[in-house]
């Protein structure tokens, strides 16, 4: 029972990263209609920002965490959106899914070939330290994650609902044309937007890349995880996007337990075609008109 | 007949003579060419079981306007099967069938749930799907031997003709790829290809017509995997060794990407997308690790300015070179 | 002798908003039916809901006394109904010809036979009688996307007819076209309807259109039935003078 808690309390954590990535792709999806198949090289390649400030220029942990961030937030948020997916747009929407994925193998080989092909290691924002609570082992990184997960997540849907720009953005998440025509500055949301799924990609790329290794390759399970949680919450709800980025993480974990090595990357996977099959519209969505 | 279609016949005759004499060399008779060499010829027939597999995407996303991220799974079905049934002493031809017709049953079956619900769902569906396959080749080690893969894998012998030499196995993937490549233009000029048309340009107005629109993407979408399965029967006895590296998740990206590149909904797009796909890595050699951060690059710079892809870029230049040639139908 | 459609306490609401309440009514093989009502009234979504577009919360269609309800629309149009939509909806890159063809194909053998068959799927000669109908004779080759909007409006039309109906829904047809070209709609219109007996139910705003078109109108209002009758009993009911300048 203990170990089962503990597992949950570690996927918990890993969860409320996941839904930081299915956040920011849901957003992007409801206001742009921008699928971002490099999501997950979104959240792979801000660790590699702190790696450079760190080791290339020797300026401190803290201070590099910082910079990551902000650079992400210029290159993966406003760069993004004016060279990628402002041009594109017009082209209609397969041009932009090809431009994304051609996108996220770019940032992949970038980060192998001017930084390194090896995983590594990535300091811990919380110290590394068990505690015992009631008989059960809890880790205080663990907790430190999922602590500043939830204050993300929760700072964000402050924003959203309680101030001016918050409500336009959920305006023009909801319905562009009418937010235009209530006078909401709907290109001005749309880069907010863009610049909070970068901020969101970067916190969470700080948050996982000490228990996973900052590795090129990582983008295509973060990827996978954010489309999972997305679709498993509904994929046009923030709310939802949360709910399912928790509950991948803890059946993530779950599975890397229970689950024999080889499979345990299809257990998400499962998660996701059983929602397809009998729960389409999500956790939290409501059921669509028929599509044709 | 007709002098446009005598024409047409004409450029095809003449295409499909290059197409046989390519790897030859023809010094013998007189003439100075002196062929392909075994690695040449290598990647020519690499190219042509590269585009059969792209055909197949092309119908699914050029044609009918869906997403798919598992061509290369659905490559590996096809593999997989033929490598097995062939070592298990079953007729090429069998195997071959039994490639395409297993990707298609697993198309079906992955298509009725996805297609039930939104535009993008068949993606994402896809996507797991792709990633799933690959777990299987590489984790069900008493069937597909793991990552050590499968060797061995004898190439056909076909009407008494052994295809071992390679430039016999060219001749028949040439002669497959053709018969593929006629069934898939028949198919395209047929009512059917005036229904994808219809349902991809206007699903609503396509429904009214009496138009299944659910229905024709279910099949347009298995038919696309099957080629998908054809393109692994292939594959594997040119390669003859198979292990679950080429059937990646990454390698289902390439070929959607290979189709928008060579042209998404034009007819000659795989083939100049396989062309590109195959042959970038050999030019772009020099460049050693960086030749995918340059792919991934002119695939962006491609999408920004010619989403067309590089048939359409073709034909805006020869509009714009030729005036009086813009006019004639592409 | 049933009616070709039979629509029975139909309803349909969206979130809050009732669009459609509990409208019943019933059109006769070789009726042209007109439906009119201001703005908002349920129009569309009535004619959305009979068409399968949308699902009827509650309620029942039947064609030829059979229940259709929540049947696609393309199992629908393969049991006889055909519709045109509000907007201009023909295959722009497709020709005349073409989009009469694609309009009748799938209603001609099976869909192997249609693969393994002729391209044309042996529609050429009808498709050529409709163009010829329709007077669209010169512009058969031409791709549809070139005509004129009121031609186009006619192929619209045409499209609807191709594969011999027996219920046609029409959506607001007079919308956007000019004098000359809604007369000779018109006259096609009814010509169609005499010889080949087939049903028409026709949503307009034109109410000129609306009157010499149709042998009976129902009237709609805030998503209820308030009026049925010949155009003169329409035109003199004070019901729908209030429904249209009341409020």
């Amino acid at each position: 029972m203990a170990e089962i808690l503990q597992l949950v309390i570690a996927g918990l954590a890993t969860g409320a990263i996941y839904a930081l990535a299915a956040i920011g792709f849901t957003l992007l999806w409801q206001t742009s209609q921008t699928i971002n198949f490099a999501q997950g090289e979104f959240v792979m390649l801000p660790a590699f920002f702190a790696l450079v400030a760190m080791n290339w220029f020797g300026w401190p942990f803290w201070l590099s965490c910082l910079v990551a961030i902000l650079v992400s937030v210029l290159l993966l948020g406003m760069v993004f959106k004016v060279i990628v997916v402002d041009p594109m747009l017009k082209q209609g929407v397969l041009p932009l899914v090809i431009s994304t994925i051609a996108l996220g193998l770019l940032l992949r080989e970038g980060a192998k070939d001017f930084y390194s092909a090896e995983a590594q290691p990535f300091p811990y924002i919380f110290p590394d330290r068990q505690v015992s609570v009631l008989g059960v082992q809890l880790s205080l990184s663990q907790i430190g994650v999922l602590l500043i997960a939830l204050a993300v997540i929760a700072a964000l849907q402050l924003f959203l609902s309680r101030t001016r720009t918050g409500r336009q953005m959920q305006a023009t998440a909801q319905n562009p044309t009418v937010a235009r025509i209530l006078g909401v500055p709907v290109e001005r949301m749309i880069l907010y937007t863009f610049i909070i799924n970068a901020a969101l990609a970067a916190m969470a790329s700080l948050l996982i890349s000490p228990i996973y290794l900052a590795k090129f390759s990582n983008g295509e399970h973060l990827g996978l995880a954010a489309f999972v949680a997305a679709i498993v919450g509904g994929f046009n709800q923030v709310r939802g996007a949360i709910a399912g980025g928790l509950l991948v993480g803890v059946i993530d974990n779950l599975a890397a337990a229970y689950v024999s090595t080889g499979y345990r990357q299809s257990v998400p996977l499962i998660l996701l075609v059983l929602f397809i099959l009998f729960r389409p519209q999500g956790l939290l969505g409501r059921r669509e008109e028929r599509a044709v | 007949m007709s002098r446009s279609a005598l024409r047409w016949s004409l450029g095809l005759v003449l295409l499909g003579l290059v197409l046989v004499f390519v790897p030859v060399n023809l010094t013998d008779y007189g003439l100075p060419y002196p062929g392909l060499k075994r690695y040449g010829t290598y990647i020519m027939t690499l190219w042509l079981v590269t585009a059969v597999a792209a055909m197949g995407v092309n119908l699914i996303v050029g044609y009918s306007g869906q997403e798919t991220l598992a061509q290369a799974a659905f490559l590996g079905i096809g593999a997989y099967t033929t490598a097995l049934l062939t070592k298990a002493g079953i007729p090429f031809g069998l195997a071959f069938a039994a490639s395409g017709l297993l990707a298609f049953v697993v198309g079906i079956l992955l298509g009725i749930p996805a297609l039930r619900v939104q535009k993008h769902y068949l993606a994402f569906v896809t996507l797991a799907f792709a990633v799933m396959a690959w777990l299987v080749f590489r984790n069900e080690q008493w069937l597909t031997g793991g990552v050590m893969g499968l060797s061995g894998i004898k190439r056909p012998v076909v009407f008494g003709i052994n295809t071992r030499p390679f430039l016999t196995f060219y001749w028949f993937v040439l002669a497959v790829t053709a018969i593929l490549t006629f069934c898939m233009w028949w198919m395209l000029r047929s009512p059917w290809g005036r229904a994808f048309t219809a349902l991809r340009e206007n699903p609503v107005r396509a429904e009214s017509l009496g138009i299944d629109v659910r229905l024709y993407k279910l099949l347009t979408f298995a038919i696309g995997s099957a080629y998908g399965g054809f393109a692994g029967a292939l594959y594997a006895p040119l390669v003859e060794f198979i292990d679950p590296s080429p059937f990646a998740l990454s390698q289902s990206f390439l070929y959607l990407l290979m189709v928008v590149v060579g042209g998404a909904g034009s007819f000659l797009g795989p083939f100049v997308g396989a062309a590109i796909a195959v042959l970038l890595p050999e030019w772009l050699r020099f460049t050693e690790t960086y030749y995918l951060l340059i792919y991934a690059f002119l695939v962006m710079l491609l999408m920004a300015f010619c989403p067309g892809g590089i048939v359409a870029l073709v034909l805006r230049l020869k509009a714009a070179l030729l005036p009086k040639a813009g006019k004639v139908q592409p | 002798m049933t009616s070709v459609l039979d629509v029975k306490n139909l309803s349909r609401a969206f979130g809050g908003l009732q669009a459609v309440r509990d409208v019943s009514f019933e059109v006769q093989e070789g009726e042209i039916l007109g439906i009119i009502g201001p703005n908002g009234s349920g129009k569309s979504t009535l004619f959305n809901c009979i068409l399968g577009q949308l699902v009827p919360d509650e309620g029942e269609v039947r064609v030829d006394g059979q229940v259709v309800t929540g049947l696609r629309p393309s199992e629908l149009n393969r049991r006889g109904v055909s519709r045109t939509f509000q907007l201009l909806q023909v295959f722009p890159q497709l020709s005349v010809r073409e989009n009469l063809i694609l309009a009748g194909q799938e209603h001609r053998g099976s869909r192997l036979r249609r693969l393994f068959g002729p391209r044309d799927a042996g529609l050429t000669p009808d498709a050529n009688r409709m163009i010829d109908f329709f007077r669209l004779g010169h512009l058969a080759e031409e791709k549809a996307g070139g005509l004129s909007y009121g031609q186009q409006k006619l192929l619209d039309a045409a499209m609807a007819f191709m594969a011999g109906p027996r219920l046609v829904l029409l959506d607001e047809p007079a919308g956007g076209v000019n004098l000359t070209m809604l007369a000779s709609l018109k006259e096609r219109l009814q010509a169609i309807n005499a010889e080949t007996r087939a049903t028409f139910v026709v949503i307009e705003h034109n109410m000129e259109f609306v009157m010499s078109l149709c042998t009976r109108i129902l009237v709609l209002a805030e998503g209820r039935l308030i009026a049925a009758g010949t155009p003169g009993e329409i035109r003199s009911n004070p019901d729908v003078i209030e429904a249209y300048l009341g409020h």
